[in-house]
């Protein structure tokens, strides 16, 4: 259960947004609308830790998540606009160490399972920097397959550069997630791709 | 704890091997500072002694300032360094990791080098010890207090003058008791003081400099 007691943010001297409220039962999907810098990525940021509002508080089952430290983080993938690639690595490094990160110690064969649901069978050892952008995203998005298990998934902009393919796998999995009792944040400017994702889905619209 | 320190340490380990120019810069910028003091002052043998300890300790301090830039700027550049923050694991064990790893290929790398250019200056025996001795110490200090000072300097512009101007004041009193111990042994005297208090500032660095770190990365990605 993800909670939001009257979250406000304030970037550079201006509110972007004051008194939101909202909580998210398991199986829930969020999603973030708005105009570009109404405060969407601000707000993702907030939920899971990396900013603190300037007022107001986040709660992880009924306790402040910024109190909870790693008990709370733990529990959550965050995939930002910035996808934590590293050129010099493969895609099986990247997300070897991404996955060792969020606390996990996967397995070889869960790796390359991951990658290849991605669609990056056969690219597991090529260093990232070879890869096109399209393909570093995928690399990134393999998090999701291979973290199940983590209940709490905060996505900003997962769509974003992806062909139309990686859109079915990345909405495929985000549904995935939601029937086994996970909750989602995301941002996305392809309003339609989630539509269908989610039995419930609550829509959050910032700066209006 | 010690698994996700290690984690890191490997990671930034690969890292490194997978850009050797990185940590081959470093030590090539020691080699290079050490070197011309000679050419510029004469090789007059006594004199080349006599301001050995001095050089080999300012040109290694120089090369480990050179390297901070690069300990936090490209995980913070890729984002990585959002997801360690949000990690499973303690921050403070993610720096900790980080600094080592930098230890690893800056500070151990000028330790086991310095000896041979301490040989181009003359130092003898006693002396080439005390320099690998209070290096091993020195270089885990500058890390240290180089980490919070990469992180001060994370996303400001001109972050490289700026980071020098922090951290060279705190290299100080390692860069006087490290030349110092060095100076000791070449004269015959006694140095184990000049070590103790080197290995007083590791223990106190280790305790304070990574928490600082934390509070600075914190603030670096608010």
């Amino acid at each position: 259960m993800l909670q939001a007691e009257s979250l406000a943010c304030e970037r550079g001297g201006r509110l972007l947004f004051k008194s939101l409220e909202f909580a998210l039962a398991p199986g829930t999907l969020l999603r973030v609308a708005g105009p570009n810098g109404a405060g969407k990525t601000s707000l993702l940021r907030i939920l899971c830790g990396l900013a603190r509002p300037a007022a107001g508080r986040v709660l992880w089952s009924g306790e402040n998540a910024h109190a909870l430290g790693e008990e709370y983080t733990r529990r959550l993938l965050y995939l930002g606009h910035l996808s934590a690639i590293k050129e010099d690595l493969s895609p099986r490094e990247n997300l070897r160490f991404a996955l060792r990160l969020a606390g996990q110690a996967p397995q070889a064969a869960a790796l390359d399972g991951a990658l290849a649901r991605l669609g990056l069978a056969g690219r597991e050892d090529v260093p990232a920097r070879y890869l096109s952008q399209g393909q570093k995203r995928r690399a990134a998005l393999a998090r999701l397959a291979a973290a199940q298990a983590l209940p709490l998934w905060i996505l900003d902009e997962p769509l974003a550069a992806l062909d139309a393919d990686a859109i079915a796998t990345v909405t495929a999995l985000v549904s995935g997630h939601l029937a086994g009792g996970g909750i989602a944040v995301l941002t996305t400017h392809q309003e339609i791709a989630f539509a269908s994702a989610a039995a419930s889905t609550v829509r959050l619209v910032l700066g209006s | 704890m010690f698994a996700s320190i290690a984690g890191i340490i490997e990671r930034d380990l690969r890292l490194a091997f997978r850009r050797k120019g990185d940590v081959a810069q470093v030590l090539v910028f020691f080699v290079i500072v050490a070197s011309l003091f000679p050419l510029g002052t004469g090789a007059e043998p006594n004199q080349l002694r006599a301001m050995g300890p001095g050089v080999l300790w300012v040109a290694a301090l120089l090369a480990a300032l050179l390297s901070l830039g690069r300990l936090f700027a490209a995980d913070y550049a890729d984002g990585s360094l959002e997801q360690m923050l949000i990690g499973a694991h303690p921050l403070v064990a993610t720096v900790a990791g980080k600094t080592i790893a930098h230890w690893l290929t800056t500070g151990l790398p000028l330790t086991l080098l310095a000896p041979l250019i301490g040989l181009q200056y003359g130092l003898p025996g006693p002396a080439l010890g005390a320099l690998v001795a209070s290096l091993a110490l020195g270089t885990p200090v500058l890390s240290l207090i180089g980490a919070v000072g990469s992180a001060l300097t994370l996303g400001t512009r001109g972050a490289a003058v700026l980071l020098a101007l922090l951290v060279l004041p705190l290299y100080v009193p390692v860069l006087v008791f490290g030349a110092g111990a060095v100076g000791a042994a070449l004269a015959g005297l006694p140095h184990a003081a000049h070590l103790s208090l080197l290995g007083a500032f590791l223990a106190f660095s280790a305790v304070f400099a990574p928490w600082a770190t934390c509070a600075a990365l914190r603030i670096a990605l608010d």
